[in-house]
């Protein structure tokens, strides 16, 4: 046996043009055994078509694309031991919740004795007991999702496939949906892989997160590296609020702010490339501009507008090379200025990253 | 929680994929849809496309001495045919009662299908089904009913003749085959008319009304307007079956009326000059095929 | 519905009033037809006494009794095979891609939209070309009769039945067989379990729509027909137009109670489906062609 383990999926190299489009652009990833796994991007973004090709619903161009170490890229959706839990649910509505849970495992020919256990235990995992006689309309839409998630986990599947789980819910639903999902993945210990455009949804339930955008999959990581070191404009905007100051690199370590100045900040790319430096709203603070503690680096702009949040102010402050928000947790006997004045917003080295522009 | 075991069958052997295995994949898949259309389209081929074609090759043969048909020599003779005064008194003839008829029972369906879609939705399916329910029997017996009741000894003539009315004979008159035609097809207005008004707003009524318009400048100005693709749709569906009607102006129309369907099969059961009959048929399936496009352009389909 | 909208005083019941006359319009011909068929009269327009006598003229004719044989067999003959070849061309063209699709497409909704009497001339001239080929080529002497008649009505009814039945899969989401086939399922046991119990209501319309068809067409029936059979149409159209007669009646009275058992069978059908059943129907209705026209599917509820 080899010390490395063998991921639950694993793709190389996988594209698929439709025509002329090149709907997922040479992909490589793997998914551990046992993970939650995201894959995060905006409505067209080639997620899922990922996500299907994954299940065998649709078949790479190019490509390998593993199962636990076995190359699956050319077999059909139902030799796949892989389940997917569809965006509106895709419940049979001319059966009961009993027959759809026991759809896939009567398909395999299962004993009719152990069809019908194991359809009471998936019915009982997802909490509908006593429901099994309804039909699908007579569901709520978050009986609907666990139906769907009971008739695929009944099978026992290598992998668990979710297309925009959550979308069908109103946002109470959404919530408590979450962290059941995420409790349900951790009971059965099956690797999960889900996809979103949502990214608090996957920041909240994934283990990690790969983030897409026009075919591409640009980056892969915790919820936690993703947010913190975005690699590039484009995850940075997406992956929750960011001011993204234009710079380009001067060495190693300093780049130059579009007004001249130069500040300490990691990068790796050539001397004189064009980056972005990523400052969280929630890691910058604000002073009056004589008033800025030391080893604080600092701008000065004019305060356009305040948006109160309740539990927190946004300040959008104007320079004339950039607009910054700085949002404040609202507490009492704080700095608070008021449109029009000149403020300082300051950060401290660690609050930034430099990203490709 | 046993869930996770391991299903018993792993996974079949396969491979990584290619740009050639998918689309062999694709071709499989066109193939299976072709597979399935196959004996529809043999079907539709051979009994109706190449019928069609002879009825094309007909229409451009000659009718020779003993009232059989030469299929040799093509030429537009029978096409010629058409613009004698004979053929194209038929011809306008039908044109003008599908036109009436057309536009009878646009007049008469209109208020009809609005009093529909301004009920309960209960009410509503009740009284379209109420529509649909003449609509399916027999169109043949539906005609005669007509016939029976236009009769110069019919229920129709006996009330009117009660009435002082004076013996009043319908039957056999153009106004006969128009009954028969609106009776027949009106179902064909109501249907498209209501589909189009139902989807209206009627808060814009009220708007309108509340702008001070008229009942009449509302009706003209706002729902007629919104409901043009009804309107379009439904005289389009009644026109065209007018004009291509043979069952209708033989039971109840007489000598004097010939109509466009009459005369078709006429030329091919009594005159027996078949290549007149062939180009006429496809004169009115050219009427027919514009209709419909026209149809499917104003948004037909979506009614 | 609030009741500015509503038309008010004599609009409403002029509206009202014009309805129910429109109704009457509808079924007073057809009532009166049924209750002249019970009169004692030789003369169908005056109320003789109650009788049974035509009905029993009916069962007594033999000719019609033929004619009545003839009719159901081509209509239960070509709406079988009309079902089954329209249902695979419907799932062919609503779920496949293939070479030649756009064709078929069009040639598919030709025989909706030709004229009765344009359809009724191509079958007679192809019958005679056809029947004058088997007799050169091979020695056979065919006549036209119930397998002409049928092959024309299959011909009409294909694209009938497939206009019903790609409605109901248009309605139906690819999803759901995606679905099955993620759980397991064989491309036919998809078939077999999701996709025809989903689309079984389409199918069931698509057959009444076809039966109804078929029991009513006179033209293209009287032209595919030979001396030997003709439907009881055809041969009531002949009757009537030598003169109304009591007999008739009765026959048309027969004929309508037919017609409404295949109507309260779709609606039935409908019903079943569990499906507002207006979709469907009026979606049968503006197929229906006495016609020749058609409408696709898209009304919303």
């Amino acid at each position: 046996m080899s010390g490395e383990p063998i991921p639950a999926v694993k793709l190389t190299g996988i594209t698929k043009r439709f025509g002329d489009v090149v709907a997922v652009d040479d992909i490589g990833l793997e998914i551990a055994d046992g993970e939650f796994f995201a894959l995060l991007g905006p409505s067209g973004c080639g997620k899922t078509t990922t996500l299907r090709m994954i299940a065998g619903l649709e078949f790479p161009t190019e490509g390998s694309l593993k199962i636990f170490g076995n190359e699956a890229g050319t077999l059909p959706a139902n030799k796949r031991p892989v389940n997917t839990v569809f965006q509106d649910y895709a419940l049979f509505p001319h059966m009961t919740v009993e027959a759809n849970v026991a759809f896939g495992l009567k398909m395999q020919r299962v004993p009719k004795n152990e069809i019908a256990s194991r359809v009471q235990e998936a019915i009982g995992l997802v909490r509908l007991e006593g429901m099994g006689q309804r039909r699908s309309q007579q569901l709520s839409g978050g009986q609907r999702q666990r139906v769907a998630l009971a008739r695929a986990l009944v099978n026992r599947p290598k992998v668990l496939l979710l297309d925009e789980p959550l979308g069908a819910l109103d946002l109470k639903l959404r919530q408590e949906m979450q962290s059941e999902l995420k409790a349900l993945q951790r009971e059965v210990g099956i690797t999960f892989v889900f996809v979103t455009h949502d990214q608090e949804e996957a920041l909240t339930m994934a283990d990690r997160i790969g983030v897409m955008n026009q075919g591409e999959l640009l980056q892969v990581g915790s919820p936690a590296e993703i947010y913190e070191h975005p690699v590039n404009r484009f995850v940075a905007n997406f992956i929750g609020q960011t001011n993204l100051l234009d710079a380009s690199v001067v060495s190693n370590d300093k780049v130059c702010l579009a007004n001249g100045e130069h500040i300490p900040g990691h990068c790796d790319l050539p001397v004189g490339t064009r980056v972005a430096v990523c400052l969280r709203p929630e890691r910058a603070e604000m002073y009056p501009p004589a008033k800025v503690p030391d080893g604080q680096r600092s701008v000065t702009g004019r305060l356009e507008s305040v948006t109160y949040l309740g539990n927190a102010l946004v300040y959008t402050v104007v320079l004339d090379w950039a607009r910054l928000e700085v949002r404040r947790e609202n507490q009492p006997g704080g700095y608070r200025p008021h449109v029009g004045e000149e403020v300082a917003v300051s950060w401290t080295d660690k609050a930034i990253s430099v990203v490709r522009a | 929680m046993t869930v996770v075991a391991d299903r018993p069958n792993g996974l079949e052997k396969a491979d990584a994929a290619t740009p050639e295995f998918e689309k062999a994949a694709n071709r499989a898949a066109s193939r299976r849809g072709f597979l399935l259309s196959l004996p529809a389209y043999t079907y539709l081929v051979l009994f109706f496309a190449v019928p069609l074609g002879i009825v094309m090759i007909y229409s451009f043969a000659t009718r020779n001495r003993f009232g059989g048909t030469d299929l040799s020599g093509w030429n537009l003779d029978a096409y010629r045919k058409l613009g004698e005064p004979i053929v194209r008194d038929i011809l306008f003839r039908s044109l003008w009662l599908a036109a009436l008829t057309t536009l009878i029972c646009l007049v008469v369906a209109y208020p009809f299908a609005y009093f529909i879609a301004t009920r309960t939705p209960v009410i509503r399916n009740l009284m379209l089904v109420f529509v649909m329910i003449p609509f399916w029997t027999n169109f043949l017996v539906r005609n005669y009913a007509w016939r029976v009741l236009l009769g110069n000894d019919g229920l129709f003539t006996n009330i009117s003749e009660a009435l002082g009315l004076g013996e009043r004979e319908l039957l056999f008159t153009t106004s006969a085959v128009v009954i028969g035609l609106v009776y027949g097809f009106l179902p064909f207005m109501v249907l498209p008319l209501y589909a189009s008004i139902e989807r209206i707003d009627l808060s814009l009524i009220e708007a309108s009304r509340d702008l001070y318009a008229s009942g009449f400048q509302t009706l003209r100005r706002v729902l007629l307007p919104l409901s043009m693709p009804g309107v379009i749709a439904g005289s389009i569906l009644v026109f065209v079956p007018s004009l291509g009607a043979y069952v209708t102006p033989e039971i109840l129309g007489g000598a004097k009326t010939t109509l466009l369907g009459s005369y078709i099969v006429t030329q091919f059961l009594t005159a027996r000059n078949w290549p007149v009959g062939a180009s006429l048929s496809f004169v009115l399936m050219t009427i027919m095929l514009i209709a419909t496009l026209v149809y499917f352009r104003t948004g037909g389909r979506n009614l | 519905m609030s009741s500015t909208v509503q038309p008010r005083g004599t609009t409403k019941i002029a509206l009202a009033a014009h309805s129910w006359l429109v109704y009457l319009f509808f079924f007073a011909p057809i009532l009166v037809l049924i209750v002249f068929s019970f009169s004692d009269d030789n003369n169908v327009g005056r109320w003789g006494g109650f009788t049974l006598e035509w009905y029993q003229d009916f069962v007594e004719n033999t000719q019609l009794q033929n004619a009545v044989w003839v009719s159901i067999r081509v209509a239960v003959l070509s709406t079988v095979i009309s079902v089954v070849l329209g249902t695979l061309a419907a799932l062919a063209l609503e779920r496949f891609k293939f070479r030649g699709r756009k064709v078929f497409d069009a040639l598919l909704y030709l025989p909706i939209i030709i004229p009765d009497v344009t359809m009724a001339v191509m079958m007679l001239l192809f019958f005679s070309e056809f029947f004058d080929l088997l007799e050169t080529w091979f020695g056979l002497d065919w006549q036209k009769g119930l397998s002409s008649i049928t092959i024309s009505h299959i011909a009409f009814n294909i694209s009938f039945v497939s206009v019903v039945v790609r409605a109901r899969l248009a309605g139906m989401s690819e999803v759901l067989e995606e679905a099955a086939l993620d759980l397991y399922a064989s491309r036919w046991k998809t078939f077999r379990y999701v996709t025809f119990p989903q689309i079984l209501p389409g199918v069931a319309a698509g057959a009444l729509l076809a039966l109804t068809l078929s029991l009513d067409d006179v033209v293209i029936t009287q032209f595919s027909s030979g001396p030997g059979a003709t439907t009881l149409p055809v041969f009531v159209f002949g009757l009537i137009r030598r003169g109304v007669t009591p007999l008739i009646n009765a026959t048309s009275v027969l004929m309508l109670a037919a017609s409404v058992i295949l109507v309260a069978l779709s609606l039935a059908f409908q019903q079943f489906s569990g499906r507002p059943s207006l979709r469907t129907a009026r979606q049968a209705i503006s197929a229906k062609p006495t016609t020749n026209t058609q409408s696709k599917e898209g009304i919303p509820q």
